[in-house]
């Protein structure tokens, strides 16, 4: 009954989009008047039932009904809740499922709330909004019914992959998808307005938190993802430039460019067409990324071509949808002036190379990533990893980061460097100062070396907008920036000094058996067995100390798995101020003994720190913009009323 | 959705522990896959090695960072050769030699990759021309308010 009602609701969802795409255009041209009234209660009704067919599937799982295919796959009634409902969109269908219903209440909050644009302009973004809704919803119930039945039920479901099994990657595609699809607001927004030829501040201001909160989201996923990769795969990397990771991360360069451009097109009136452009791409990476993921073209491009339903369908959306964006673009982006014009040193011009920079770099890894498909498709399979991506970028990261460290002290319009010459002489002593540390301990390579020696520069140059203002006055989006901007500057130095400084070591130990790696000394005490809820696991309990203080206690385990039978190396991390041990325990050598696998990593930890901290950035600029907007809507609200007094 | 890195994990667990039986896998892994060089110098060029090689069942992972037990025998094939006074690049080359250029993630320029190093040339100069453009404005620019 709950998969029937689901699958019911979603396609009453699919033609209410129909309807509000439908609706929205009409309402646009002359023979349309009065159905621009149908238009944003149809968007909240449609985003209610497909939240309704979302909350079915997610009934479904906890459950564990066994006669729905997708429980059947993907789960199993020995697992804890949490894991049960995550598997609700740890499958190909319900993260789709989780897509459209993210895209279609955003669509209905934005109809709900948003009320500073011309009435016109919001039809044309709604019904753009209801047409790139559609095409996922036919994907949906096409190709990917997250509701099919099972006959005869299965006895058992055949579990969740173990690694998935994780409380923090339960959320992880949650939170991203929040990301990815919150970019779908801005990409309906640019073409809402281009439609309607109103590329206006305004556009932009109202467009400015959609993009902020899809930033917010991308960047905790992003830094989430990343911690996860480094915990749970058991050899202390943290980004391997995978096709996958790379699907989050060009959304999130798209998001980051457009948030500034935005906000010189909010404040200054200038860069119209580049704001609209970036709002088509954003949403663009995150369907390419859609895209990468979920049509299996990653496994090999042959299986791809074998079996192309699926990652055809969402080509064809793609395609279309990118194609119908930069043709209106193409055709709309000439009658769009190009906005006020500003000098080369000001607060505009540093946002210009922010801009040029990160949509390079976006352009380099989308190359990296797909040219290797290419190339297989034509026969051929090159590797395209750390060793091109890491230096390419870097060519372009390195200038965007020495503008970022002073970039917010100019003003807008045109200013002098002159003016700012205090702070830059102390941003470059900081730079000077780290790059002296670094050559002083030696054997740190260009990259890293580099890495250093901007996070410190930019750590001191991100304070500097605070200088001389008042803390307590200052505005919520100022601390936004400044927080932001110095959550760089601890990434940077954190990924830099991993880099650089860890030290590793890998040995074969009986119990009793020490070793050391950087200044640890790391004892293993025994090797035993324990058990969990659906798994067993080899534990080995070990003791280290820090340049021998006091002795901690941690507990590797290499558990397996019997429902999908795996096995998976649980590290144990020991955190201080300044680095962590990462320990691994991995299988028994002929002798008896136990392989460890062990790195001391200096400041790993910043990497996800500095993560949050942007994050934390993004949220208060966030607060800041709504609070400004409410204090708005409450004065217009009291200008109305006193009009009205003074009528009476 | 790098989330769905979790997808991609799916992949590389089952070739990170395949539960297949293929011969190989059922014997200990070679003495260097989980073995340091006792001379750090010449571990660190092995581990600069490694980190540059593709391990061949995983999804991008390179062979210092997998447990499939491929990359074990690729580590302890690397380590033994490094400690044998072998040179990287020799390495790099015998193993290009039997599992094509697909090993190595150092690109190289040939007639299949040059547009991995021509296009990134192309943006630098389209962004320096697009930074040049602002700059060029600068005499230009009278205030326009």
């Amino acid at each position: 009954m709950i998969a029937e009602f689901g699958l019911a609701a979603l396609w009453l969802a699919a033609a209410l989009a129909a309807l509000q795409f439908l609706a929205g255009i009409l309402a646009l041209g002359e023979k349309g008047a009065g159905l621009e009234a149908v238009v944003r209660p149809v968007a909240v009704v449609q985003a209610v039932l497909c939240a309704l067919a979302f909350g079915s599937l997610l009934l479904l799982f906890a459950r564990t009904d066994l006669s729905v295919l997708l429980v059947a796959m993907n789960s199993h009634a020995a697992k804890p809740m949490v894991f049960k409902i995550a598997g609700a969109w740890g499958n190909h269908e319900g993260s789709m499922l989780l897509w459209v219903t993210v895209m279609s209440l955003a669509g209905g909050l934005i109809a709900l709330i948003e009320k500073r644009l011309p009435e016109r302009t919001m039809l044309a973004t709604l019904a753009s909004q209801a047409f790139v809704g559609l095409g996922f919803y036919a994907f949906l119930l096409f190709s990917s019914n997250p509701f099919e039945r099972l006959s005869p039920p299965a006895q058992e479901g055949m579990g969740l992959n173990p690694l998935l099994q994780d409380i923090g990657l339960a959320f992880h595609p949650p939170t991203l998808y929040l990301g990815y699809v919150g970019l779908s607001v801005a990409f309906s927004f640019a073409v809402g307005a281009l439609l309607t030829r109103n590329v206006t501040p305004e556009f932009a201001r109202v467009m400015r938190p959609w993009v902020l909160g899809a930033w917010i989201f991308l960047t905790v996923g992003i830094t989430a993802g990343s911690y996860w990769a480094y915990y749970e795969l058991g050899w202390g990397g943290w980004w391997f430039w995978d096709p996958v990771e790379n699907a989050s991360l060009m959304p999130w360069l798209a998001a980051t460019a457009l948030l500034h451009s935005a906000s010189v097109l909010a404040s200054r009136d200038a860069l119209r067409t580049w704001t609209i452009m970036l709002g088509v791409v954003a949403f663009s990476m995150s369907m390419i990324g859609t895209f990468l993921v979920r049509s299996g073209i990653l496994t090999s491009v042959h299986a791809f071509a074998v079996d192309p339903e699926r990652g055809g369908f969402i080509l064809a959306l793609l395609a279309l949808y990118i194609g119908a964006a930069l043709i209106l673009f193409a055709l709309r982006a000439g009658t769009v002036s190009e906005g006020k014009h500003f000098a080369a040193v000001s607060r505009e011009g540093a946002l210009v190379i922010n801009n040029v920079a990160l949509s390079a770099i976006l352009g380099i890894v989308l190359l990296g990533t797909l040219y290797p498909l290419l190339t297989e498709a034509f026969g051929v399979r090159v590797s395209v990893g750390p060793p091109y991506f890491n230096p390419v970028s870097a060519i372009f990261a390195a200038p965007m980061l020495v503008v970022l460290a002073i970039g917010p002290l100019l003003r807008w319009r045109r200013d002098r460097l002159a003016r700012i010459q205090k702070p830059i002489i102390a941003v470059f002593l900081a730079g000077l100062a780290g790059a002296i540390g670094v050559f002083a301990i030696g054997g740190v390579e260009l990259l890293p070396f580099l890495g250093l020696v901007l996070s410190l520069a930019i750590a001191v140059g991100s304070v500097m907008p605070l200088k001389g203002r008042s803390l307590r006055r200052l505005p919520l989006t100022v601390w936004g920036m400044v927080v932001a901007h110095f959550g760089i500057a601890v990434a940077l130095f954190g990924m830099s000094a991993d880099t650089a400084f860890t030290q590793q070591t890998l040995i074969a130990a009986a119990p009793g058996d020490k070793a050391v790696v950087g200044p640890w000394t790391v004892t293993l005490n025994s090797v035993d067995p324990v058990a969990g809820p659906n798994w067993t696991a080899l534990e080995g309990k070990m003791s280290a100390s820090y340049r021998g203080g006091v002795e901690h206690h941690i507990a590797p385990q290499s558990r397996t798995f019997w429902a999908p039978p795996q096995q998976t190396s649980e590290s144990a991390l020991l955190t201080r101020w300044n680095g962590q041990l990462y320990a691994v325990i991995g299988g028994a050598t002929e002798d008896g003994r136990w392989q460890l696998r062990l790195w001391w990593k200096p400041f790993v930890t910043f990497i996800w720190y500095g993560g949050l901290l942007v994050a934390l950035g993004g949220f208060l600029a966030l607060l800041g913009r709504i609070s400004t907007d409410l204090r708005r809507r409450y004065a217009t609200r009291r200008v109305a009323e006193r009009k009205a007094e003074g009528a009476v | 959705m790098k989330a769905l890195i979790a997808i991609g994990m799916v992949m590389m667990a089952f070739c990170a522990f395949p539960l297949s039986v293929f011969a190989q896998d059922n014997m200990p892994p070679a003495p260097y896959a989980y073995r340091q060089l006792d001379d750090p110098q010449q571990e660190r060029k092995a581990r600069e090695l490694m980190e540059t090689l593709r391990c061949l069942t995983c999804q991008s992972q390179s062979i210092a960072d997998s447990d499939a037990p491929m990359a074990g025998d690729m580590r302890h094939q690397v380590r033994t050769r490094i400690a044998a006074g072998q040179e990287p690049a020799q390495i790099r080359q015998w193993l290009m030699d039997r599992y094509g250029d697909y090993i190595s993630y150092t690109p190289r320029v040939n007639s299949v990759t040059w547009p991995l190093f021509a296009i990134p040339a192309i943006v630098l100069l389209l962004a320096g021309l697009a930074v040049w453009r602002r700059i060029g404005r600068r005499q230009n620019y009278k205030g326009d308010e």
